[in-house]
């Protein structure tokens, strides 16, 4: 076990053919699993929500801000090219803002004290916590 | 009443007992992630399926699991049924894979399909038992690369272990 830590070059000698195969094959196997199960849609739409009603949905194809008046003030809201985040909000603590910029499907971030949320939508609608 | 034992008994005594201090050594290291650990007590169960036969590795794996989650108190646990769950899904590979042919297939390519194996028999039990979700998904590929670096380096181990029996004399020195 040693020797393989002090000369590696020395440890490719027990590998076969065969074993050469199986690595190549595992590690195209390990690719094809990251590509499929870590590939997220790019979300197409934003959903804006105050307290438990759908306020609007927003295309995210395009640059702007919106002004949403929630419970304690004015959210404001970044849209830019795909992408989407709080940029300024009277909450306290701006955990929201912290958030930062949201670009897959099915992600979300929720400002508490404003009561507004943010979610992402794709053209499928993937499974998470908060709908299961 | 004494109950007769035979010599492979013994063997398989021993030889278990050698995997159970593996895994004992291996509980102690910290792992960044549950689940992903080297898996260095496989050594063992593909040195003695290579050594003898698919028998023995059986027993020493099944017995290394219990013995194991006795040990650590965890017999019965969720952390016991991954183990047992993991091992025989890998068991149940070498079993398939011990037919391969030798001149072209090492203890390499066994060590690393037991360890795919492995996480596949835990993935399983996570899925439907502890974790009934579909976001269960997200760690596959993780454990994915945990399995073929584990199992590549458990694999050189064991194929420098049955080189050093086989040349009766230590590589180094040559």
């Amino acid at each position: 076990m040693l020797s393989l830590l002090r000369s590696p070059k020395s440890c490719f000698r027990y590998l076969l053919i065969g074993d050469w195969l199986t690595i190549i094959f595992s590690a195209i196997i390990t690719i094809y699993l990251f590509q499929t199960l870590w590939s997220h849609e790019h979300a197409s739409k934003v959903q804006i929500r105050i307290g438990d009603k759908v306020y609007a949905a927003y295309d995210l194809n395009q640059q702007r801000d919106i002004k949403v008046k929630g419970p304690i003030g004015d959210s404001v809201i970044h849209i830019s090219h795909g992408k989407v985040r709080f940029a300024k909000s009277p909450c306290h603590n701006q955990y929201c803002i912290h958030q930062g910029w949201l670009k897959r499907s099915g992600q979300v971030a929720i400002c508490l004290p404003n009561q507004i949320s943010l979610e992402l939508i794709g053209k499928q609608k993937p499974y998470d916590s908060l709908n299961y | 009443m004494l109950i007769q034992t035979t010599i492979d008994d013994h063997r398989i005594a021993k030889l278990a007992a050698f995997a159970i201090a593996l895994h004992m050594v291996e509980a102690v290291v910290p792992s960044p992630l549950p689940g992903v650990k080297p898996g260095i007590a496989n050594i063992v169960t593909l040195y003695v399926l290579l050594q003898y036969d698919f028998a023995t590795a059986a027993w020493v794996s099944i017995l290394r699991v219990f013995a194991s989650s006795l040990l650590l108190g965890q017999f019965m646990s969720p952390a016991f049924a991954l183990s047992l769950s993991g091992a025989m899904l890998s068991l149940g590979t070498l079993w398939v894979a011990q037919h391969l042919p030798k001149p072209y297939f090492s203890a390499i390519t066994l060590s690393i399909l037991a360890a795919f194996a492995h996480i596949a028999g835990q993935l399983i039990v996570v899925r439907i038992w502890l974790i009934p979700h579909a976001s269960v998904s997200y760690l596959i590929p993780v454990f994915a690369v945990a399995a073929l670096f584990f199992g590549l380096i458990n694999g050189l181990i064991t194929a420098r272990l049955l080189y050093s029996k086989t040349q009766k004399l230590d590589p180094d020195k040559t």
